[in-house]
């Protein structure tokens, strides 16, 4: 039971934290949770079936657009969660399926050239997208009869939904389907002798990964209520696969972490305003050099150091 | 026909250029596995070394080159590779990966901080002049890089075939183990291709930035075109890059002009992804050139 000790704790402080803050902090929270949920899946592509995704922005675009487009026009928020998720996990299906033919680093580079593809369809289709004036008056939905329009309502639908999708994913993962994946990782010739089918498995986890990513744009979009193309650019996606690499990749609290540092190192860096991207670059730069798995994998390490009992922790080389 | 021809010739002119940073992708990426993300802040760097040659020391275009040419082997060949890439490989590809993400957006801000965000003019560093042959005119500048890229990627391709110096850098890009077995310095050879780029870079600077002017974020598209340009022609080819560029090069030039303005940035992308998914091996690539 101890193990639930510390989620619990971090819950707790999550729950309590928006009541100290400013408008602003909580709308930061709120965002810190919908990244939390992009970065999640993103981890399931990247530190479970060790592929690199560059298109996680696009996702959350496609995601976002899904969920703007339909509620703006009438649709429930709570029937298109749901269709934002499963148009992303098609997507995935429809990028990974040939891209996952060949493998080590072409996946990274298909998705590459798919988000910035995504990004230039959201920018010239106008009739659909709005291109660059984008969609605006996106509601924000109601749960049970309970309006979400205050910045702190908001915020606790999507930590409760953060909350939901980490419970699947766990469950996901504690699977034999998420068992297997762990084999996949560790020793992908040993997991194919022993009849993974390392290519469905793979194509899987990007699949749900990208949906993952979907889901989490379905809740950017009413928690900014107008969007753009410009957050879902490549850029974003390289937040992403930092917020993941930062926190632990292959860990399973990796992205919570990392999407929190990731996030506010910005903010704190702020008053070196014009340094502040140098020093967040130069950070990012010392932090791969110093612990390349993350702030998890040096904890791990440290602990592991600290009482040598412990099994080693996972080796987290991923193959690209 | 006579606008198709000149789009063609301008094409090819940028493409060129275009080829010289994705050559240097390509080799860094033989000998010692880096996915250079910052390849375009490398051809974006450069630029404004020149530019402050010439503002500080009063130097002419070319003297200034030959100081970027140091610099930029001092910083972007030797200095990359000891500060960033050494301690790095042996975690992996993607926490260089990373890391050259954030090199990129450092070397970006730096500049921008200096230079500010303004585009500076630059200097032209070929001849100017229009030739016409019946209807067709062709600028002097476009021939010129032509000749100069071409001229170049032959030396290039010479040296990794002639000399031993170059015969051993191509051992290590296809079997670093059998390379050292044989006795040859495999760091110093990687070295060496570090330098080779930091060259590269500096070239493709000196003739793309009296194009797009000197700004800080002209790495952007160019790094973006270049890393599409390289897997296109084939990852692990010189003479793919050569190609990937050329063609990335004339694509973007005439479906920009016929086909749509707005989507134009689009059709590299979509060359990039048919390539991966019906040739990934690139154009020129074999599929079993270097071993996993």
């Amino acid at each position: 039971m101890t193990r639930w000790l510390l989620p619990a704790a971090v819950l707790a402080v999550l729950i309590a934290l928006p009541h100290g803050l400013k408008s602003y902090g909580i709308y930061l929270l709120s965002l810190w949770a919908v990244y939390a949920m992009a970065a999640m899946g993103l981890n399931l592509t990247l530190g479970y079936a060790g592929q690199v995704s560059l298109a996680q922005a696009a996702f959350l675009g496609i995601g976002a657009y899904v969920s703007a487009l339909l509620t703006v026009n009438g649709v429930s928020f709570w029937l298109a969660l749901p269709l934002a998720g499963l148009v992303c996990f098609a997507v995935g299906i429809l990028l990974g399926f040939p891209a996952l033919r060949v493998q080590h680093h072409y996946l990274a580079f298909v998705t590459l050239g798919f988000n910035a593809l995504v990004f230039l369809v959201l920018r010239n289709e106008e009739w659909l997208t709005g291109g660059t004036y984008g969609v605006e008056g996106i509601p924000r939905p109601s749960l049970l009869g309970l309006p979400t329009q205050s910045p702190i309502g908001f915020y606790y639908l999507s930590l409760g939904f953060l909350v939901v999708l980490s419970f699947a994913l766990y469950a996901l993962l504690r699977s034999p389907w998420g068992r297997a994946f762990a084999a996949l990782r560790e020793n992908p010739t040993r997991a194919e002798s022993l009849g993974v089918d390392i290519r469905a498995y793979t194509l899987l986890a990007f699949a749900i990964g990208s949906g993952v990513g979907g889901l989490a744009g379905a809740f950017y979009a009413p928690l900014v209520e107008f969007i753009d193309p410009t957050p879902f650019d490549l850029g974003t996606s390289l937040a992403l696969l930092l917020m993941v690499v930062v926190g632990g990749s292959g860990y399973f609290a990796g992205p919570f972490l990392g999407a929190a540092l990731v996030m506010l190192l910005p903010e704190w860096l702020r008053f070196s305003e014009s340094l502040y991207l140098l020093l967040y670059a130069l950070l990012v730069m010392v932090l791969m050099a110093t612990c390349p798995s993350g702030l998890l994998g040096l904890w791990a390490q440290a602990r592991e150091r600290l009482s040598r009992r412990r099994p080693p922790p996972p080796v987290l080389e991923t193959r690209t | 026909m006579a606008e198709f021809v000149q789009l063609l010739v301008s094409g090819l002119a940028t493409g060129a250029i275009y080829a010289l940073a994705a050559m240097g992708f390509t080799l860094l990426w033989q000998t010692s596995q880096t996915i250079n993300f910052a390849q375009g802040e490398f051809v974006m760097l450069p630029a404004f070394i020149m530019l402050s040659a010439i503002k500080l020391f009063g130097l002419p275009l070319y003297a200034a080159f030959g100081v970027s040419l140091l610099v930029s082997a001092l910083l972007l060949g030797f200095g990359f590779k000891r500060l960033l890439v050494d301690p790095m490989i042996r975690h992996g590809v993607l926490p260089l990966v990373i890391a050259t993400i954030a090199l990129g957006i450092f070397l970006k801000e730096g500049v921008k901080l200096v230079y500010g965000a303004e585009a500076l003019p630059f200097p032209e560093a070929l001849p100017q002049g229009i030739w016409r042959f019946a209807s067709v005119s062709v600028t002097v500048n476009d021939i010129g890089v032509l000749l100069l890229v071409f001229a170049m990627v032959l030396a290039l391709q010479g040296f990794l075939s002639r000399t031993t110096t170059g015969r051993a850098m191509q051992a290590v890009a296809q079997n670093p183990d059998t390379a050292r077995i044989l006795g040859i310095d495999v760091p110093r050879m990687i070295t060496y291709t570090f330098l080779v780029n930091a060259a590269l870079v500096s070239v493709a600077a000196l003739l793309i930035t009296p194009v797009y002017l000197a700004k800080f974020d002209n790495g952007e598209s160019i790094g973006l075109i270049a890393f599409i340009a390289a897997i296109v022609g084939g990852f692990n080819q010189i003479r793919g890059a050569l190609v990937g560029g050329l063609l990335i090069g004339v694509i973007d030039n005439l479906s920009g002009a016929y086909i749509s303005a707005a989507y134009r940035e689009a059709f590299p992308l979509l060359l990039l992804i048919a390539v991966i998914l019906f040739r990934p091996q690139g154009l020129l690539g074999r599929a079993e050139e270097r071993r996993v």
